[in-house]
């Protein structure tokens, strides 16, 4: 981009942080309304008899450590490395795709044990909060495939750093939003019937 | 998302996947629904908010109509709901607020001094957006009953037991949809303002104007997402059974109302900010002296952005919050009038002394400063909590507001229409019609307002359909019907004022540059606009630019004309200037999104062709070529069309 | 795209952002590391009871994890304050904002 901006940074990646900022709010918002109604779970089951830590840490670990691989395939492709670049990239998405495995099969299982969407109103707040999450991942997913294809048409070059960079501002986002889930939600001694 | 953010040359790589060609200029409808001009994308802002204005205009005076007299019968009680509901709606989301987006878009690059915003085709994106959202409630009154559950949507009665009709859903969808072209356009100026100022233009150089709605961007990037999550929980429940707000659950209704004025009390800031950005450009030009105090301008206006984020509460201070919030609310409030006095204190020392000069958009602004300080006061009236126990739920508060939005906010935009419309459309409108305009409307909004104070002082409720004779009701609320006739009566003239004024425009050359001895850059190009908008950047030494180049001191320290304005201004001849192409898919994305809502209300595979046309347009338009492979290319390469990342997101 | 080039001399965040060194691939490793570890310890909280300590010591933790990523991985360590900004402003608002919106429904003392 030849285009001369009055602060020196780029259009994109300043709407990008803005973008971050105003989403700050909304998971915000999501997480207190979990926070209000965690211990309303009416006759379902209560947040500390479902929850599964020990599972739930593993998928977060793994979230975790897709941040470690974006931000290496950014740096790959800054030193023009487009075959680790793409390498890193996919492995990015695999580990976001078993983060999401994991949060659907914890879904599922959640459903099995009797807490539906409907069950309380912990179990809306939860599937809400944890949902959104979860679609914020897989749109990551798939701007990172669309990274990947446009890189094996041959157009994701070292010019285009900065929009693996901004797409890796997106991803490490969502990791950080789960960081707080994680404690918040899972780590922090919940209520049990 | 990434081939064409990187600015290939348009010889090489010209159709990256060989279809997809971009719509060339020209005239005629074509070149309206694929512009990424601002200033194209500011008049069709602005003329939808005029038509949804005449829309929500035609509810309120059902509204009076049904309250004349008592037991009235004009609507029913269901009808009557579903009328004050959208009327609200209507004239907040779909009438003021783009109204103000309509000068945001069409000056704020002018002021600053660039060809464009900084995400041409999402702003495109944020108008059809926004416009489609709006046509989406209001397919509501088709489709099953519009929404009945007030602007506000209220938990419990938002929900499906109490309003059972889909009306509350085309709420909800409807205005996420809104939702997401405000956030949108809020981020897309925001970067704008940061980054594409004139060389020289540093943020205290910036008018007032354009400071106010930056202040509003910020506000809206901020209290945009936490309606979304209000809306998102309003639409959970009502569709998918979520029980957020079903109190037999245990779940508190108060979570909708905290979310909903978390949002809402920034939101009545978003709405009044652009009004006090329009006067304060104004008032100065036409009392002919520096605006007084524009450091304190600024500040007040940061201030007053920043303070609107602690007072929410004062909204429910009789939904039981407990005395300890009352107070802290009641106090935080109060001191928010602070800065607010400020400003009113600051327009009132710039006509100090001044030569002023009472034309139509001047007479609109001090008729803001009167109104909206009466609006102040009684808001005053509701900071203390006591006082505002007896007010909650009566037409006080309904005469409150109003004479905030409509005495603050409407006046301020209608001033805002005549001073620019030169600027815009190249010819004025009569002055003399613009004079009665106001006057007519002043007489009307006093009338209409003014009597609904007594009524809530004499207990008359907000939202009922109808009262009984016998509480004195009747005198006031007959005041009140034919006041509201004669602000319709005043916007009609606003209209026939614009018919007669284009009529007579026609054929005659556009008017001459600067027709009101204004002080700030937009003015520095020829009336009407031309698309490049500026043939040069200008670089900017001083706050008032324009008016610095017209105007120095001679040996003895008298202000002396210097230049005349065809000296300063530009003719806008220049040629070869390179601007960005028009898109289709900012237009395509967004015909997709009602689908999506009116699938998830009636039918989910109405949501198949929503979700593929905004799939599709999101790719067509990533891999859409940076220009127009075949059009013309200057000197000025502007790279302002990439593609951002948000677009993907929302 | 270097943000170095498209300096101009009107801008009024002068930032260092130019040219910075971006931290090496073995860095990002050991941060990843470091934050593995945090992890770990915030897990062993769940089968270790270390008591009233427990709540403090998680926050403590997750925003420590929190500021790592943002710093390092998010690059505002050596990027414009502008984007810290913006991002610390949506922070702490959203912190401030909600902290009160709990507090009105007596979450602390009650939740």
């Amino acid at each position: 981009m030849s285009e001369e901006t009055t602060t020196g940074l780029s259009h994109n990646k300043l709407a990008m942080w803005v973008f971050l900022g105003s989403e700050c709010l909304l998971f915000g918002a999501l997480i207190s309304t979990y926070l209000l109604y965690r211990n309303k779970f009416y006759d379902g089951p209560a947040p500390g008899d479902i929850f599964d830590i020990p599972f739930t840490s593993v998928s977060s670990f793994v979230l975790l450590m897709s941040s470690l691989t974006m931000v290496l395939a950014l740096s790959a492709l800054q030193k023009g490395d487009i075959r680790n670049n793409r390498l890193w990239l996919l492995t990015t998405a695999l580990l976001g795709a078993v983060f999401i495995g994991g949060q659907v099969y914890e879904f599922t299982t959640f459903i099995r044990e009797g807490l539906g969407y409907t069950t309380s109103p912990f179990s809306s707040a939860f599937f809400t909060l944890t949902g959104f999450h979860g679609v914020h991942v897989s749109l990551g997913i798939v701007m990172i495939m669309s990274l990947l294809i446009s890189s094996y048409r041959g157009k994701l070059t070292k010019k285009n750093t900065e929009t693996v960079e901004i797409i890796g501002l997106y991803w490490h986002f969502v990791d950080v939003v789960w960081i707080i889930i994680f404690t918040v939600i899972y780590l922090v001694p919940n209520p049990t019937s | 998302m990434t081939d064409t953010m990187s600015e290939e040359t348009p010889t090489e790589e010209q159709r990256p996947l060989g279809v997809y060609t971009r719509p060339k200029g020209g005239n005629g409808w074509r070149d309206w629904v694929t512009t990424v001009d601002h200033k194209k994308i500011g008049i069709l802002y602005g003329a939808a908010a005029l038509f949804f204005f005449i829309i929500g205009g035609i509810e309120a005076l059902l509204i009076r109509l049904q309250l004349a007299t008592p037991n009235g019968t004009v609507l029913g009680a269901e009808m009557y709901n579903q009328v004050f509901t959208m009327h609200g709606i209507t004239m907040i989301f779909l009438a003021a607020m783009p109204l103000a987006a309509a000068f945001a878009n069409y000056l704020i690059p002018l002021q600053i001094g660039a060809r464009d915003v900084a995400f041409p085709r999402l702003n495109a994106m944020s108008f059809w957006v926004f416009l489609a959202g709006g046509i989406f409630i209001n397919l509501s009154w088709l489709l099953g009953g519009a929404p009945d559950g007030g602007w506000f949507g209220y938990a419990p009665n938002s929900g499906i037991v109490f309003s059972p009709s889909v009306g509350m859903d085309f709420y909800a969808i409807g205005l996420q949809i809104t939702g997401i072209a405000s956030l949108v356009s809020a981020i897309n100026l925001t970067v704008t303002i940061l980054n594409m100022r004139a060389p020289g233009m540093t943020l205290f150089k910036m008018p007032v104007f354009t400071w106010m709605l930056f202040v509003v961007q910020l506000l809206l990037v901020f209290a945009m997402p936490v309606i979304a999550v209000a809306l998102f929980l309003l639409m959970f429940s009502r569709q998918f059974g979520a029980n957020f707000f079903n109190t037999e659950m245990g779940a508190d209704p108060l979570l909708w109302q905290h979310l909903f004025w978390i949002f809402g009390h920034p939101e009545v800031y978003i709405l009044i900010l652009p009004s006090f950005g329009i006067i304060s450009e104004v008032i100065p030009t036409f009392s002919r002296k520096p605006i007084f105090g524009y450091d304190f301008m600024v500040f007040s206006g940061i201030a007053i952005g920043f303070m609107g984020w602690g007072v929410w509460a004062h909204h429910m201070f009789a939904s039981g919050i407990g005395p300890l919030s009352v107070a802290a609310f009641s106090i935080s409030t109060m001191f928010i009038a602070v800065p607010t006095g400020v400003k009113i204190l600051n327009w009132i020392a710039t006509m100090w002394g001044g030569r002023v000069k009472f034309s139509a958009p001047m007479l609109f602004s001090v008729g803001v400063i009167s109104m909206f300080t009466i609006g102040g006061l009684s808001g005053v009236t509701h900071a203390l909590s006591p006082a505002d126990t007896q007010q909650t739920d009566t037409y006080y508060v309904v005469a409150h507001f109003h004479y905030v939005i409509f005495g603050g906010i409407i006046f301020g935009l209608f001033a805002g229409l005549y001073f620019w419309w030169p600027k815009v459309f190249g010819h004025m409108l009569d002055e003399k019609m613009g004079k009665i305009n106001f006057w007519v409307m002043l007489v009307g909004f006093n009338m209409t307002f003014g009597p609904m104070h007594v009524l809530g002082l004499q207990g008359m409720s907000r939202r009922i359909d109808t009262y009984s004779p016998g509480f004195g009701f009747e005198a006031w609320n007959m005041v009140a019907t034919i006041g509201s006739f004669i602000i319709a009566l005043s916007v009609l003239i606003f209209l026939i004022n614009v018919v007669v004024s284009v009529k007579r425009a026609k054929g005659q050359p556009p008017c001459p540059p600067d027709p009101w001895d204004a002080r700030s850059l937009e003015w520095i190009t020829p009336n009407p606009t031309p698309e490049h908008n500026f043939d040069e950047i200008p670089t900017v030494e001083s706050l008032d630019e324009f008016w610095h180049r017209k105007w120095g001191t001679d040996d003895e320290g008298q202000i002396v004309r210097v230049a005349t304005a065809e000296e300063v201004c530009q003719d806008g001849t220049a040629t070869g200037v390179h601007l960005p192409s028009p898109s289709y898919w900012p237009l395509i994305f967004a015909i997709g999104l009602p689908f999506l809502g009116l699938g998830l209300i009636f039918n989910l595979w109405l949501t198949l062709p929503g979700a593929i046309l905004i799939v599709v347009s999101l790719y067509a338009w990533i891999f859409e070529p940076v220009d127009d492979p075949d059009g013309p290319h200057g000197e000025h390469h502007s790279d302002k069309e990439e593609v951002s990342q948000e677009a993907s997101d929302v | 795209m270097s943000t170095s080039e498209t300096r101009t001399e009107d801008h009024e965040d002068h930032e260092d952002h130019e040219d910075h060194e971006h931290p090496s691939d073995q860095k990002y490793m050991q941060i990843a590391l470091l934050l593995a570890v945090i992890t770990a310890a915030e897990v062993a909280t769940y089968f270790v009871h270390i008591g009233p300590a427990l709540i403090p010591t998680l926050m403590v933790m997750m925003v420590v994890k929190f500021f790592i990523v943002a710093a390092w991985f998010m690059h505002l360590r050596f990027d414009s304050k502008m984007f810290t900004r913006f991002f610390v402003a949506g922070i702490v608002l959203a912190v401030s904002v909600y902290f009160i919106f709990l507090t009105v429904f007596e979450f602390w003392t009650k939740g």
